[in-house]
């Protein structure tokens, strides 16, 4: 992260934590049979529960039930016995006025999150709870609520099961918030509990954003809403922080409000006010028995959890020798290629070259890469031993990634890339100084640009097969 | 039990519940809830300190429903049986003061 | 009934003569029909009558039977359904302004029990709004009368089911009970009515009041009926979270086993309140188990009192929840306004009646911040003592009698402008809800002017078996006495 978000601002200490809602990968919704699926026709996937129809009745879907567990395990959450609440508040798109929540007893609390700097950010709760509809707004100004006409309202959404993960307020700068999405996201996909797309609202980011100067409690803090990428993610704290910083600055006081962040002109703007703070009257859904998840069925879910990405990264960093979040590392992993270059590694080649190469030439391949390992660690060792140049060894490499394979060797062979022996360079090296005898006058005279026109030279005369460093070593060599 | 309770609490009670009461309505149903309320204190005698709330008439848990879609409802009967529909969602007026 | 007194009068008879080809359900149907035709406008026990659907059914009863097969154990049964129970595309109103018009696109589960068992549903019964009362006045449809007296009240909340069966208007009905809805009607109309275990019945489809209270039940000429009523709804519903995931005892069949051994509870401490006729009919209730065989016990229920506040304190909380959807948004009515809390506020006041509203503020004041542990929170509390209390009680006794009614029937307007008035007809019901418990009101011969009175049995959780062998015992000695051969 860039140093200057490390820094205080002006001595003010930026305090956010996340309330992260996914939806669940799961068939049918929360509490009925119904669909769930994302951009069908409007209110296609409704019935009586979904609609909230007098007499309807909730039944608790299992296989949410277990994703959410997966969630829990896999932010080191204790998972246990809950109970399902009613949040009462009218909206025309929560269609019995009442949202099934989980309140005091939720499934999962207590986990952390790793950030790839190894940064942990607490993780309070991870609860199962109920979306809600879509409105979208007619008339008035592009789809806004503000000055809008009527509103249309799509049932499809309604019902589809969440986990709204709240983290503790533990994050310090706009980067570590990205950083915790982004991250939280990887875990969501690597489990395979939610298809995690903030583009289509799968998981939704909303941000209580806070200053203080340290060492004193913590600021008042607003709720930021409707952000909608990573990257509003962070402008939107870093306006809210920046916001709240010039009002104390000026004497002001912070209120306790919900805030709308507005992609276009970058700002936040009051939502609702909390000062006649909501009152959702709580209580126990009596249509619903708690859950209590056996010892059996917590421990076959963490049983059957995969590598977390957290895990492969060290696994992988320290295989190579590497730093945990260091570029190749992180983007090898986040392919999913990690398995591959210590397959690679495992076939002989050079774990180091293997993974700059993974990084740099199978961005477009699959997490497991049509090229065998074999051949990847063919020509790796071909490098280490100096039979290749490191140029050489990149265009074997494309050669071979466009053919999904290849003997190294063969190919380079056939480029003419067999590696000349020193006494034939040695020799083209004192043609190149016979040729140029000013140059090489300059050269030992310590004019360093001198020397490009011999080395110029030397590969003319190799067509370009010449290592460049070996070159240069001669030269200097024979200057003494 | 609470002490008493105001045609204030009840119009702040009324709001929450989205009803509308006439000034005379207001003060009419906080004669009664306070009566009401009066009569429930009978309860404020009994020592409740260790016992344990009762939410459930007869305990179950872990009921579930497999993950399986079965059909729904047919829209246009649904949308038949709103106050107004649009384009197959159900209108509504402008939603404001409530987001 | 005259106009069919030819005919089998009980669902078990009528479903026997059916299956046996002896008479055809269209017959038996007319002449509810014609009951219904010559008292409805004065009794007005129904918001519905679905004379042609109903017509239609018995057809097909009398087709399963003409082609051999066998249409169910409820074979050409006319049957009438409280007006909160959903029957797709039929209106369900819950006598509210509310949902006037508004047809269900599905089945409540008992509903459709009813329609497999051969049942023949003749249409939908009047209640107190939304079920809250004890007297179906208020409903938003006018109340009903008792047929026993048409200047009295049927008791409520459902008082159209008590009296449609007490008119011969349908052999049995169903009804819910929250806090006695369906007992203390059943009392007052002299016909035998049965609240059951909470989860025995599927709740599917039954518009909620309060949803850790309601529970649907019959209404019948006579305990037979009743037992084969609930014989046929009762059962798991997977459709119900709360529904009892156990296969229960056939009811019919215990019927005739006597009271012999059966232990029988007096409450000491039961809270003084019901007249004098009607306390003389549970003494001669308990008399009559006692000459019957059964052991009289003395028990106490110490916290039998504080049921009135511990339930109008949970059911409006649940009720203020329940009918937060009443919204007119996705169905119902709508009173349109400038913005949608507005229409919110116009709907919802134009909407629900009186008490209805009366029991949302109270409900939402019980839950509110600042209230919800003086109200809401201690009402939990005093329910756990009720509930173990009767637990207690049930260590030596295997049944109860109380008084069903504190009183007979009462005439319209008699419980005037206070709501507690009224509430205080549940005296000796509520208690029951609270707890989770079965309890049935068994008619036990008149009180004043000659009105009905019923006699309360009560028992454990799935206590449902005693409770009918008490039950059928009580209408037994109340035959011999009539002289009737049972
Ligand atoms: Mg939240
Ligand atoms: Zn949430």
């Amino acid at each position: 992260m860039s140093e200057s978000q490390h820094d205080l601002i002006n001595g003010w200490e930026l305090v956010v934590g996340l309330e992260v809602h996914v939806e669940l990968a799961t068939a049918t919704k929360l509490f009925s049979a119904s669909a769930n699926r994302f951009g069908d026709a409007p209110n296609t996937h409704i019935d009586p529960v979904t609609l909230g129809l007098p007499g309807a009745l909730p039944v608790l879907n299992r296989q949410a039930v277990e994703l959410a567990m997966r969630i829990g395990a896999a932010l080191n959450c204790t998972i246990q016995p809950c109970t399902f609440h009613r949040k009462n508040y009218f909206y025309p798109d929560m269609p019995k006025a009442y949202q099934i929540s989980q309140y005091d007893q939720p499934l999962n609390i207590d986990g952390h999150l790793d950030l790839p700097d190894g940064t942990r950010i607490g993780v309070e709760r991870a609860h199962l709870e109920e979306d809600t509809g879509k409105s979208t707004h007619m008339g008035g100004t592009g789809g806004r609520i503000h000055g809008s006409d009527y509103s249309l309202i799509d049932f499809n959404r309604a019902g589809v099961p969440l986990v709204e993960i709240v983290s503790r307020p533990d994050i310090r700068t706009a980067e570590q918030a990205r950083q915790y999405v982004t991250e939280l996201r990887a875990v969501l996909l690597a489990v395979e509990a939610s298809d995690a797309k903030m583009e289509e609202g799968s998981m939704r980011v909303d941000a209580n954003v806070s200053v203080h100067r340290p060492g004193t409690p913590f600021g008042t803090r607003c709720e930021i809403k409707n952000v909608n990428s990573v990257r509003s993610l962070g402008r939107a704290i870093e306006y809210e922080a920046r916001r709240q910083i010039d009002l104390l600055e000026t004497g002001d006081t912070i209120r306790q409000e919900t805030r709308h962040w507005d992609e276009n002109d970058g700002r936040t703007h009051t939502l609702r006010s909390k000062e006649d703070a909501d009152d959702y009257r709580y209580f126990l859904e009596p249509d619903l028995v708690p859950l209590v998840p056996s010892p059996e069925w917590i421990a076959a879910v963490e049983a059957a959890l995969p590598l977390l990405p957290g895990a492969r990264r060290a696994r992988l960093a320290s295989a190579a020798g590497v730093v945990a979040h260091s570029e190749a590392v992180m983007s090898v992993v986040e392919r999913g290629q990690d398995d591959y270059v210590l397959a690679v590694a495992a076939a002989g080649g050079d774990i180091g070259r293997a993974l700059v190469h993974v990084k740099e030439a199978f961005a477009d391949e699959p997490a497991t890469p049509r090229v065998p390992p074999a051949d990847l660690a063919a020509l790796t060792t071909l490098e280490v031993s100096g039979a290749l140049t490191a140029t050489q060894a990149k265009a074997v490499l494309a050669e071979i990634v466009a053919n999904g394979g290849g003997d190294p060797a063969a190919i380079a062979a056939a480029k003419g890339f067999e590696a000349m022996d020193t006494g034939a360079l040695e020799a083209m090296v004192d043609q190149a100084i016979a040729d140029q005898p000013d140059a090489w006058a300059k050269f030992c005279a310590g004019e360093g640009k001198a020397m490009g026109a011999l080395v110029g030279a030397v590969m003319k005369l190799s067509q370009g097969k010449a290592d460049g460093k070996l070159v240069t070593a001669l030269l200097n060599a024979k200057k003494g | 039990m609470p002490e008493r309770i105001t045609p204030t609490d009840v119009a702040k009670v009324a709001r929450l519940a989205r009803l509308e009461l006439t000034p005379a309505q207001l003060e009419r149903a906080a004669g009664q809830l306070d009566g009401m309320l009066a009569h429930f204190a009978d309860m404020d005698a009994l020592d409740l300190s260790d016992v344990q709330p009762m939410t459930q008439p007869y305990p179950l848990q872990n009921v579930f429903r497999d993950d399986v879609v079965v059909e729904g409802l047919d829209r246009d009967e649904v949308l038949a049986a709103a106050p107004v529909a649009e384009d197959h969602r159900f209108r509504v007026p402008p939603i404001v003061g409530l987001d | 009934m005259s106009s069919h007194a030819e005919l089998p009068r009980t669902a078990v008879g009528i479903a026997a003569a059916v299956r046996a080809g002896e008479v055809r359900a269209v017959d038996v149907l007319e002449a509810h029909l014609a009951e219904i035709d010559r008292r409805e406008h004065q009794v007005h026990a129904f918001n519905l009558v679905v004379a042609e659907q109903a017509r239609q059914a018995a057809a097909r009863v009398d087709a399963e039977v003409a082609a051999g097969r066998d249409p169910g154990p409820l074979a050409g049964v006319p049957v009438a359904l409280k007006d909160n129970m959903c029957t797709r595309g039929v209106p369900t109103t819950c006598s509210s302004k509310i949902l006037e018009g508004w047809k269900p696109p599905y089945d409540a589960t008992v509903v459709a029990k009813l329609a497999a068992a051969g049942a023949v549903a003749v249409g939908k019964t009047n209640l107190d709004e939304f079920a809250m009362g004890s007297s179906t006045e208020n409903s938003a449809f006018g109340p009903t009368r008792n047929p026993h007296d048409l200047g009295r009240v049927p008791g409520g909340s459902s008082g159209g089911s008590a009296a449609a069966v007490a008119a011969g208007f349908a052999a049995v009905s169903l009804g819910s009970d929250t806090g006695g809805s369906i007992r203390q009607p059943a009392a007052l109309c002299g016909v035998v009515g049965v609240k059951p275990t909470y989860g025995y019945v599927s709740r599917y489809g039954l518009i909620a009041f309060a949803s850790s209270l309601d529970q649907i039940g019959p209404f019948s000429h006579d305990v037979r009926d009743a037992a084969l009523l609930l014989d046929v709804i009762g059962g798991h519903d997977p459709m119900d979270s709360t529904s009892i995931p156990l296969a229960h005892p056939s009811l019919v069949d215990v019927l005739d086993r006597g009271v012999e051994g059966l232990r029988v509870g007096r409450i000491v401490d039961l809270p003084e309140g019901a007249d004098p006729d009607v306390q003389e009919r549970l003494e001669a209730a308990f008399d009559a188990l006692r000459a019957a065989g059964a052991a009289i016990v003395d028990v106490e229920v110490p916290a039998f009192g504080y049921a009135l506040t511990a339930y109008y304190l949970i059911a409006p909380a649940e009720a203020s929840s329940n009918l937060a959807r009443f919204d007119g948004v996705r169905f119902g009515m709508r009173v349109d306004a400038a913005d949608t809390n507005a229409m919110y506020m116009a709907t919802r006041s134009a909407g629900f009646g009186e008490e209805v509203q009366r029991r949302i503020m109270l409900g939402t004041y019980a839950l509110s911040a600042g209230y919800y542990d003086a109200c809401y929170g201690r009402a939990l509390k005093v329910r756990r003592l009720i509930h173990d209390d009767f637990e207690r009680a049930y260590r030596h006794a295997d049944v109860l009698l109380t008084p069903a009614s504190p009183s007979v029937a009462f005439p319209f307007g008699a419980k005037g402008d206070n709501p507690l008035a009224m509430y205080l007809c549940d005296l000796y019901t509520i208690p029951t809800n609270l707890a989770g418990h079965p309890a049935m009101s068994v008619p036990f011969g008149t009180g004043a002017d000659g009105l009905p009175v019923g006699v309360q049995v009560l028992a454990g959780t799935l206590g449902e078996v005693a409770m009918f062998r008490a039950g059928a015992a009580l209408e037994r000695a109340m035959d011999a006495a009539r002289g009737v051969s049972a």
